[in-house]
């Protein structure tokens, strides 16, 4: 049982309480099927592995949005993980292609560029078939510093480089606003179309 | 009951904690270093999460928790963060600076440590000089106030009044050359001039330095910093040195 506690433990966003409470609900709930658990936990460690193209998750050499035909090629989305990539399919805004990094340049963690998959996106510009890069990295200070460093990278005749809006969120008050989000939106503010 | 308490702060880094919280690291004007719990910052809808990323400076109000102290507000003193991050060398050598500080002081704090840091990091954001000249005169001073003062005119064993040029890490600056150990390496006057300049905080000098002197510079600091920190500073192998702000 402790094993248990120690292993679940050792998850992301789980402490030790967290990881006794789930170790007790599985070795007390009747309905909860421990072997279905097990059983999708060994296929993702097996089957799921990083798209060869842009680094999203996938069960093949390539994932499904590199695959698919219907999406447009001369855009790329470049975000830090691949669960961005969820995040922006949600909106079904976009309907170009991605590019997964993971992670941020972070100097004080050792992360430099050289650890990011920065080498293979500089690679799939070289065609000239990318006509807009889209930098969707977090909006904070490791995000910003690594759209900083891409935009430099990234300078070439007949490519567009765009970095996301910032700003209020959707359903907020203006009022609780932080003085940099608040200052951001204003740097951002678009014409209305009239 | 807990204790409350606040004070001005800057942030020097953050590490995830849970769904959406996150573990700040601040130095602080009058507390020493604080280790603190800003909670839910990770959501977009967080009242203060921008205020407490690293390079911002907030007047903090905190109440002692038993292992990290939580913090309850937080208002903007010095937002240098989107400054630093819009120019990449200013970014690498921020974070430096940042790490420096963390490793440089502990619990009972240093007000000068402090203000040196915040001082070095709205030089950075405004572009005042050279960001990699920034850094190693921030590095240099922020060692003195540790106390490990380099000397870069008299002798660092013998106090013999210089120059000298034999320059020993492990003595602490440059020494005669009757202490000298063999091989010690030897650095040109410019080089000198120019540390002394970082030193002193003398930027028309240190601004009129050319390019090889900055660069033997940067490599000393660098080897006399990690020598009396005892330990590497992750960050520094990441600097960028190529693009001049």
């Amino acid at each position: 049982m402790q094993e248990l506690i120690d292993e679940l433990g050792r998850l992301p966003g789980i402490g030790p309480k967290s990881a006794q409470r789930i170790a007790f609900h599985i070795l007390q709930s009747e309905s909860f099927d421990v072997t279905r658990l097990a059983e999708v936990l060994l296929e993702v460690k097996e089957k799921v592995r990083f798209c060869e193209i842009c680094g999203n998750v996938t069960e093949q050499q390539t994932c499904i949005i590199c695959r698919d035909p219907r999406r447009s090629a001369a855009t790329i989305c470049v975000v830090e993980e691949a669960k961005d990539v969820q995040a922006i399919e949600r909106t079904r805004e976009f309907r170009g292609l991605y590019h997964v990094l993971g992670g941020a340049i972070s100097p004080i963690d050792g992360i430099g560029p050289d650890d990011l998959n920065i080498r293979k996106l500089v690679q799939r510009l070289a065609d000239g078939t990318v006509t807009e890069v889209i930098i969707a990295t977090d909006p904070n200070l490791e995000g910003e510093a690594t759209a900083t460093y891409l935009t430099r990278l990234l300078v070439q005749p007949n490519l567009r480089v765009t970095r996301l809006a910032s700003g209020l969120p959707v359903g907020g008050d203006l009022e609780y606003a932080d003085e940099v989000t608040l200052g951001r939106a204003f740097e951002g503010r678009r014409l209305v179309e009239q | 009951m807990p204790k409350l308490y606040r004070d001005e702060a800057v942030v020097l880094r953050t590490h995830k904690l849970g769904e959406a919280d996150r573990i700040v690291t601040m130095l602080s004007r009058s507390h020493g270093k604080i280790r603190a719990v800003a909670k839910g910052v990770r959501r977009t809808a967080s009242k203060f999460g921008a205020r407490l990323e690293p390079f911002m400076v907030a007047d903090v109000q905190l109440y002692e928790g038993r292992t990290l102290d939580i913090i309850t507000q937080a208002e903007s003193l010095g937002s240098y963060g989107a400054e630093i991050a819009s120019d990449y060398a200013s970014y690498t050598a921020a974070t430096v600076m940042v790490e420096t500080a963390d490793k440089v002081t502990d619990d009972d704090g240093s007000l000068q440590q402090y203000l040196l840091l915040v001082g070095a990091l709205r030089s950075l954001s405004r572009a005042e000089h050279h960001a990699s000249l920034t850094l190693d005169s921030y590095l240099l001073r922020a060692l003195s106030i540790a106390g490990w003062a380099p000397s870069f005119v008299d002798c660092a064993v013998t106090g013999a009044p210089g120059p000298h040029t034999a320059f020993v890490v492990q003595l602490g600056g440059v020494v005669a050359d009757t202490v000298a150990p063999p091989g010690a390496p030897r650095l040109d006057r410019a080089t000198l001039d120019l540390l002394a300049s970082l030193l002193a905080g003398d930027w028309d000098a240190a601004e009129s330095s050319e390019e090889r002197a900055r660069s033997q510079a940067s490599g000393v600091v660098a080897a006399y910093v990690q020598f009396h920190l005892e330990r590497s500073l992750r960050s520094l192998q990441h600097v960028d040195r190529t693009v001049h702000s």
